[in-house]
């Protein structure tokens, strides 16, 4: 008996020691062509045309898929599968000149044969919503081999832009028929594995036609827990966390000297919505008096450690047409108080719906204290997230105030929409959005700055702030993007030290 | 012997229909549309209604439970709302995930339990056998995520030794396997190793109480030769019990430790599908926990009656 304890015992701590001693010699050396970045949302599958969510796009977009054009760090649209553009007098006609010896990751050379058939697919076989969004094009024509027209039924801005995200990705037919596990794409990368609930692998082609990534070998894994993901970075398991999830896990990083930690800016607006369709906020008067009630700067201090950038209407600064407004409604309780007493509301009771996240679940309790200290009674309903939140709020319109941060880019276009749920609802708003869509391109900045003026003093909503892109990574890893304009986690960016 | 089998065998039947029930139902009036979850928030009406055909979702209840049913009844579990996959071979996939954590924690449980428990039953009444009764007691209160926890801060973060957490299949890389298994696997079984110490400890200690353990002493053995002849037989029985107890406990234990070593198991799983509102794959992941917590408890029953003979004739 003893002496089989004690043969379990040695064989227990010889599988130990071996198992730990393997440990510090895989972690030692850091294989330094490889890099592993940690995400927490996890593509369902590889096919964006019938699953919607930002993880897939994040994943593969501009690294497996490309388009003909691209969205650079500052925001601007810049050439990538097409060589350059021009756009006909009457902005209908888009005529692309393509990149020439650009294959796709199974051999199939890219033509223009295929940039029509992309487009039109997005029409015709995808599902997800938001292929509307080429609802615009009339008919493509491959003129020549490396020469595309495209042809829209009336003017578009938004188009244009819309063609750098994952509807703008190009297709082959040949490499169509299974994208729920097999994506084929022009893009440096390819998907050589993947074990679902943990990573994703993605390896360089040789045959790409640009530049070679820095990295030949890429992991994308995936934690649901912020702390699991925090974790693996300071253990060695992955060398980057492309966006930390909380921000009291800033100082860890920061004060550790094996990491670097880059804060920039999202397109991420976190809103306080108002329901402008439902008294008594259907009054001007009511929604600038909660504007003015609200002190932004120690909300952002309170829900979120300090980081983010204050923001005064629906535009980030990325966006060409952003001004600062951030005086639009200085925080003056007083003012507040006048407002509602004038309104003939001075004690008004609303119900804040706000999703069970961790950013609006804290920035719920600063607006119902700031909003109480006017004489507003708010009562908080944190609710489920994301489906009784849609259901009760986004669908069902069914509340007073909610906080939700709208991470979408160039979505100011939605206070355009009466039906969504602001509730808001200005012909001259709708009918400056329908300009700047049409028009030339320095229009559509005037109008949007207009659009973006009026929304701020119709008090339509009260913007928040705007959530930060803070990423932490081992120093050994450069290029890492400063601010999140779009819908890719661009590898090909990524650089070694 | 027979009729208690066809009993019991009864009795599970019946618990697994009532459960099934109460599992669909649980699930299905969990607020929110699967369907708008799934297409996210620029989903329009039309597609919305879609959809939710699509889904099946427009028809009442009792169908989609009858239409459910039927199909789990010949191993057709429906196709996941966010994958598109059937839900069946994704869930037996990630069950394999978790036995192996269920079953290094209990592996890891029984080791601790079986000695410390005999050790401290065998000296109850001296400061080494109070010691271990104590940090079992210590080890009854810390939760197995709280464990966790604390075995990743200073094994992976502190000393690096073993990673923090993700998933290696074993037949990718053996040892990275086991590496990623081992923090795990002791913070599930030691929490479960302290709650079955007391328990050994316990039948142990009245097991040493018997006259019949104090006869084969008088015959000359030595307390352990004794014990391990004559004593740890009858000392099983009720540990057996505890023990398919706590397989459910651990179970329910790997949900929560799964998250936090990111291990795609089924607790995983389970939770990301709840959050989605995938209500097939949360359904069969349920149905499957519930199944194995009767299983066991089924099987419990059984070796009770193997191991004492004197439930035999009691039926």
């Amino acid at each position: 008996m003893r002496r089989v304890r004690g043969g379990v015992l040695v064989a227990l701590v010889a599988v130990l020691a071996t198992a730990c001693a393997a440990g510090s010699t895989a972690s030692a050396p850091p294989d330094p062509s490889a890099v592993s970045i940690g995400f927490v949302a996890e593509p369902a599958n590889f096919d964006f045309t019938h699953t919607d969510g930002a993880a897939i796009p994040q994943a593969l977009l501009y690294n497996v898929y490309e388009g003909l054009v691209k969205l650079d760090e500052r925001g601007a649209i810049v050439p990538l599968l097409a060589e350059s553009w021009t756009v006909s007098e009457d902005r209908t006609i888009y005529d692309f000149q393509l990149r020439s010896g650009v294959t796709f990751g199974n051999g199939a050379p890219f033509t223009a044969q295929d940039v029509k058939f992309s487009l039109e697919r997005v029409r015709t076989a995808w599902t997800i919503s938001l292929k509307s969004k080429m609802d615009v094009v009339d008919h493509v024509e491959a003129v020549s081999p490396t020469h595309a027209r495209v042809v829209l039924a009336r003017p578009s801005n938004n188009w244009l832009f819309d063609l750098t995200s994952r509807v703008g990705a190009m297709f082959t037919p040949t490499g169509v028929a299974d994208l729920a596990t097999t994506p084929v794409g022009t893009g440096p990368y390819t998907v050589a594995a993947r074990n679902r609930g943990d990573s994703i692998v993605l390896r360089a082609r040789t045959s790409y036609w640009g530049a070679k990534p820095a990295y030949p070998t890429v992991y994308l894994r995936y934690f649901r827990d912020p702390t699991a993901l925090n974790n693996a970075l300071l253990s060695n398991r992955i060398d980057v966390i492309s966006s930390i999830a909380a921000p009291d896990s800033v100082p860890q990083f920061a004060s550790d000297t094996r990491f670097q930690v880059i804060e920039g800016t999202t397109t991420g607006k976190v809103v306080l919505a108002y329901n402008n369709a439902r008294a008594p906020l259907t009054d001007v008067r009511v929604r600038r008096a909660i504007s003015y009630a609200i002190d932004r700067r120690a909300l952002l201090d309170t829900a979120w450690g300090g980081h983010g950038t204050l923001i005064g209407s629906m535009v980030p600064p990325t966006d060409p047409w952003y001004t600062d407004q951030t005086a639009d409604y200085p925080y003056d309780p007083d003012r507040a108080r006048a407002l509602l007493a004038e309104a003939g509301v001075p004690h008004p009771t609303l119900r804040l719906r706000v999703p069970n996240l961790s950013y609006a679940v804290s920035a719920a309790q600063v607006v119902k204290s700031d909003l109480g200290k006017v004489g507003v009674t708010v009562n908080i309903e944190p609710l489920d997230f994301p489906a009784v939140w849609l259901k009760e709020v986004f669908t069902g319109h069914d509340y007073d105030l909610s906080i939700i941060n709208h991470v979408e880019a160039r979505d100011i276009v939605t206070f355009g929409n009466p039906k969504y749920y602001w509730g808001y609802d200005s012909p001259r708003v709708r009918q400056l959005l329908a300009e700047a869509d049409s028009g030339t391109e320095q229009r559509q900045v005037a109008d949007l700055r207009e659009v973006a003026r009026a929304i701020s003093a119709d008090a339509a909503a009260d913007w928040l702030f705007l959530f930060p892109n803070m990423i932490a990574a081992k120093k050994r890893v450069t290029g890492l993007p400063h601010n999140q304009v779009g819908e890719s986690f661009d590898l090909a960016l990524l650089g070694r030290a | 012997m027979l009729y208690q089998f066809a009993r019991r065998l009864l009795i599970l039947l019946v618990s697994l229909a009532v459960a099934s029930v109460a599992v669909f139902l649980f699930l299905a009036v969990l607020p929110g549309d699967p369907a708008q979850v799934a297409l996210g928030v620029n989903a329009t009406p039309e597609l919305l209604a879609n959809t939710r055909h699509e889904f099946g979702l427009d028809q009442p209840l009792v169908v989609r439970y009858l239409r459910w049913i039927g199909g789990v009844c010949v191993g057709d579990f429906g196709r996941s709302y966010v994958t598109g996959d059937a839900v069946a071979p994704q869930v037996f996939d990630r069950l394999g995930v978790t036995l192996w954590l269920v079953g290094a924690g209990m592996l890891v449980a029984l080791l601790i339990a079986v000695p410390a428990g005999t050790f401290a039953a065998t000296r109850h009444r001296r400061p080494s056998g109070m010691l271990i009764s104590g940090a079992s007691q210590l080890g009854v209160a810390v939760p197995a995520f709280l464990a966790g926890v604390l075995l990743v801060r200073v094994f992976a973060v502190q000393l690096r030794l073993l990673p923090s957490g993700g998933w290696t299949p074993p037949n990718q890389d053996p040892v990275e396997f086991l590496r990623g298994l081992i923090l795990p696997a002791l913070s599930l079984g030691l929490v479960q190793g302290a709650v079955l110490t007391r328990y050994v400890r316990s039948a142990v200690l009245d097991v040493l109480r018997e006259d019949y353990l104090r006869t084969a002493r008088a015959k000359g053995l030595t307390p352990f030769r004794a014990l391990a002849r004559h004593g740890l037989r009858n000392a099983a029985v009720p540990v057996v019990t505890v023990l398919g107890l706590q397989l459910a406990t651990l179970l329910v234990g790997a949900v929560v430790v799964e998250r936090v070593f990111v291990v795609p198991g089924l607790g995983s799983l389970l939770l990301d599908s709840v959050g989605n509102r995938d209500l097939l794959t949360a359904q069969a992941v349920v149905l499957l926990l519930v199944v194995a917590v009767l299983l066991v408890n089924f099987v419990v029953d059984l070796l009770y009656t193997a191991l004492n003979p004197r439930l035999r004739q009691g039926a």
